[in-house]
């Protein structure tokens, strides 16, 4: 493995300018009178971080709920998430990237009110949601363009609720189990103990108001690995610990010098605000 | 009221490849155009330091708005459809460029069979290869008369591209050289063709090389960002209708484009198009354009609702069997892109890095390039490895029988991270009798108008193509020296999930009125000054991506606009089908 540091190499860590140069954008004429040329010469001229921008710093401020109002559901929220990402050898858990924020943020904005999606009814299979519910558990999707997408079940979505108040009922329901089952709170369980009711969660065997258990379930994995890999701008991911893990190096330029490489490139993670900042 | 605007040669809906390569045509030809678009204004700006994962590949920030509009789905006729209620389920382009923009740039052309189907199929294996209930047909159209028109679309985009040894010929070779080579696509074509297959490099439309095309836009070269397909591309290097036709519909002076207009209605009087009405989505005020010729381009659901919605041809009735609007729906959904995956232990690829189009292919079992006598379906498909730069939300395979949560899909997830490649094919689908769009009965838009249904379900001989793509894929990924092979499974059942834009049919081309809705210059038979541009007009589907074809079927619609404009009358005559279907 090389720490690929080459600065004739586009994908590591390298000027704009020379990334330009190496990648013969100059060369090639194409910055004196080509389309290229007006944007480089709007957009990419400024110095970086001209001064106007706060500095990025981890800034902890941002660790606030803005959706959950109790700390308990939060509680449970993050339980959950730290058994479905657990913290071991390769790293940090859920908690530690600070997913249960991430989860918290997402629902607080316009994906967690479904902004973007048709809710008009009628909602005819609200009450039996199960069959559409449960019809999609594959891993992974299929159809064309199927590999860049999450690997996780997407059941038909039929239900009036939007996603945060899935969570909200969800969450709910993880409390009212452990209280049943265990006179305890979720989050005051061991952890075998959360692993039996989330797995019955994902075999849909618990009745959940509005909405199959499994819908719940997948839609709380499919947050959890996003608040792990997500770009820290969102909340998650914090220090960038999960593209560690992975050996993601974050947005660049590109990997033109790169790509026909036998070698595997280990690179120092980057951002988007590292990679918007290179703009200008 | 709607205002009523002065009219024009010719109004465009849509900006996509469709759409822009009509406006950008017939604009060079010197007529006056209007391009009605229903999305924002965009270009390459809007495009740069969006490379986020989350926004564009998990929340779908390309993708049509679904809370004003979406389509409903069913498998049969006796369901009951249900909306397509969410980005996750449905990709749909919206803005300038529409799906164009954000598409991945493979780039395939058609074979003999897809545009002979009916003829090619009798001829070699007899009427009887053909089974009950399937109605695909040819189009009325030959690969050797659609050559020109794929060899102008190449070259407006600058495909890069090495020729596929088992393709049909080519009175020109792609427009640049293919794109360099990753291992993992090198693994791919060098164990194929110990195989004794013929690999080639995918034809793509990112770049190789800066280029500047005969309009005279330049597209720069693909830095292989990795954020590809869903993106906008941010250095201009990849072939979009923002980088080239519409800049070129513009700057002939002859073309207005109009964002933000949403078209409800084409207009129309005693048989002809009159113009269209539409919305300014941010006023909400209602304008009727007025124009000589109307040209849907606004992508399959559109054309298709919008033809039902103003009551123009008959529609499809699955029942009695006659009818040609909404006829002949077909497309790519989880049945296709089957194939196998591989875990390796000993092997680590840079899969973070990519581009839409970087992949290698092969056509052995494409089209009719095999014998399918002792097989039990007709046509085929493009075996590919795709490298699309994948991003860490999206990379977390494992081998199958792993637990999807928890200690060991944590660490499995991360180990195999840059270890798992998959090959898949990409097959044909055929037309059936009973899949078909219509108007919903029940489920309408912002405005009260009801939505587009589909309906739409597996045959056996789906499933068997499936299979068969599978079984080869899984050899090949055995022989790549997997240490693992996990074949895919065969769905039960479409799904609902409209993903990666493959959707086509409804407003299918022929040389029959009584079966298709278009005729070969995609000018409906019923309505001589309205042309229906797209994959809506695909009788079928070929066994490889589409979007050459929607390119190609673009240039020839516009020669007959163009010959439509100099003297107005029905270009082709109908001819009675020598067969059913
Ligand atoms: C993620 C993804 C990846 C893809 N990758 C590939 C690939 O690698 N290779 C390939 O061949 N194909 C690919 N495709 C398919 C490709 O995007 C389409 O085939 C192609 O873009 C279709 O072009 P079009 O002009 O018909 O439609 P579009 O480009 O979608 O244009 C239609 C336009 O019409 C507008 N419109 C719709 N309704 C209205 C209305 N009522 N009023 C006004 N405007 C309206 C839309 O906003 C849109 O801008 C991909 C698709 C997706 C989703
Ligand atoms: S991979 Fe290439 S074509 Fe695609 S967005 Fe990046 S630079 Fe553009």
């Amino acid at each position: 493995m090389a720490e690929t540091q080459d600065p004739k190499k586009p994908g590591s860590n390298m000027s704009r300018r020379n990334f330009l140069k190496n990648t013969g954008l100059v060369a090639g004429g194409l910055i004196g009178g080509g389309l290229f040329g007006g944007l480089i010469t709007n957009q990419m001229k400024k110095p970086a971080n001209n001064g106007k921008k706060p500095a990025a710093t981890a800034n902890h401020d941002m660790d606030a709920r803005t959706f959950f109002s109790r700390t308990d559901d939060f509680e449970t929220l993050s339980a959950a998430t730290e058994r479905l990402y657990p913290e071991d050898k390769n790293g940090p858990g859920a908690i530690a990237l600070s997913v249960p924020y991430f989860i918290d943020r997402q629902l607080a904005g316009d994906w967690g009110s479904n902004a973007h999606e048709y809710m008009k009814g009628p909602f005819p299979q609200n009450q039996e949601s199960a069959y559409y519910e449960n019809q999609s558990k594959d891993q992974n999707k299929q159809g064309p363009n199927a590999d860049v997408q999450t690997p996780t079940p997407t059941p038909r979505y039929q239900t009036r609720m939007n996603r945060g108040e899935i969570f909200r009922e969800g969450v709910k329901t993880l409390q009212d189990v452990a209280n049943t089952k265990h006179k305890k709170k979720f989050a005051e369980l061991e952890g075998e103990q959360m692993d039996a009711i989330l797995t019955d969660f994902e075999e849909g065997k618990i009745r959940m108001n509005g909405i199959d258990s499994i819908a719940f379930f997948n839609l709380l994995l499919q947050t959890t690995v996003e608040g792990a890999y997500a770009d820290p701008v969102y909340g998650g991911n914090r220090d960038m610990a999960g593209w560690k893990m992975k050996e993601y190096p974050g947005p660049r330029m590109g990997y033109l010098g790169q790509i026909e490489d036998e070698e595997f490139a280990v690179m120092k993670q980057e951002s988007l605000r590292d990679y918007q900042d290179m703009w200008g | 009221m709607a205002k009523k605007l002065e009219k024009v040669d010719v109004v465009v809906v849509g900006s996509g490849w469709a759409g822009g390569v009509v406006s950008a045509e017939v604009a060079k030809a010197g007529y006056k155009v209007v391009t009605l678009e229903r999305g924002k204004p965009v270009d390459r700006q809007d495009y740069i330091g969006v490379k986020d994962e989350l926004r564009y590949t998990d929340r779908y920030e390309m993708m049509q708005n679904l809370a004003p509009e979406t389509i409903t789905s069913r498998n049969t006729l006796e369901e009951e459809a249900l909306p397509v209620r969410t980005r996750n389920e449905m990709m749909a382009g919206t803005d300038l460029g529409g799906g164009s923009v954000h598409w991945a740039g493979a780039t395939y052309r058609w074979r003999p069979i897809d545009f002979q189907f009916r003829t090619k199929t009798v001829e070699r294996y007899g009427e009887k290869k053909i089974p009950e209930g399937m109605i695909s047909r040819d189009w009325g159209i030959t690969y050797e008369e659609m050559d020109p028109y794929y060899d102008k679309w190449e070259k407006t985009a600058g495909i890069s591209g090495e020729e596929d040894p088992l393709g049909e010929k080519r009175s020109n070779p792609w427009p640049n050289p293919p794109m360099k080579e990753s291992p993992a696509v090198k693994l791919f074509k060098e164990t194929t063709k110990k195989m004794g297959y013929h690999p080639y490099q995918v034809a793509s439309a990112n770049l190789s090389q800066s280029y500047t095309n005969p309009d005279g836009e330049t597209i720069a070269q693909c830095m292989f960002c990795s954020f590809c397909t869903q993106y906008g591309c941010d250095f201009g290097a990849k072939s979009d209708p923002l980088v080239t036709v519409i800049p070129t519909a513009v700057k002939t002076g002859n073309c207005e484009i109009r964002t933000h207009s949403l078209v409800r209605r084409v207009l129309h009087e005693n048989g002809k198009a009159t113009g269209v009405m539409y919305v300014d989505l941010r006023t909400g005020l209602e304008y009727i354009q007025p124009a000589d010729v109307v040209v849907l381009g606004a992508f399959s659901f559109t054309n298709n609702r919008l033809l039902l919605l103003s009551k123009i041809g008959k529609p499809y009735d699955p029942v009695k069997r006659t009818g040609v609007i909404g006829r002949n729906f077909n497309g790519q959904f989880n049945i296709t892109f089957l194939g196998a995956r591989g875990f390796f232990e000993d092997k680590k690829f840079n899969l973070f890095m990519g581009a839409g189009a970087l992949g290698g292919a092969l056509s052995d079992f494409a089209g009719d390039n095999f014998d399918h006598s002792d097989v039990d379906f007709i046509n085929g498909g493009g075996i590919e490895i795709r490298q699309y730069g994948h991003g860490p939300i999206a990379t977390n395979k494992v081998p199958r029988g792993t637990k999807q949560w928890g200690p060991e899909f944590k660490d499995k997830s991360l180990h195999y991270t840059n270890r798992s490649l998959v090959v898949w094919y990409t097959p044909a689908v055929m037309s059936w009798w009973h899949n078909y769009t219509s108007l919903d009965p029940t489920y309408t838009d912002e405005f009260g108008d009801p939505l587009l249904r589909i309906t739409n379900k597996y045959t056996d001989h789906d499933k068997a193509m499936a299979k068969f793509g599978i079984e080869k894929c899984t050899e090949i990924m055995e022989k790549m020296g997997a240490d693992i092979v996990d074949p895919d499974e065969i769905p039960e059942e479409f799904d609902h999930i409209y993903d990666g834009g493959h959707y086509a049919g409804g407003v299918s081309m022929g040389e029959d009125p009584a079966t298709s809705a278009v005729n070969n210059y995609l000018q409906l038979w019923d309505m001589e000054n309205l042309f229906v541009v797209g994959g809506s007009a695909f009788p079928q589907f070929g066994g490889h991506h589409p979007t050459a074809t929607i390119g190609a079927l673009s240039y020839r619609a516009s020669e007959g606009i163009i010959k439509y404009l100099k003297e107005p009358k029905l270009l082709t005559q109908p001819k009675k089908a020598a067969a059913k279907a």
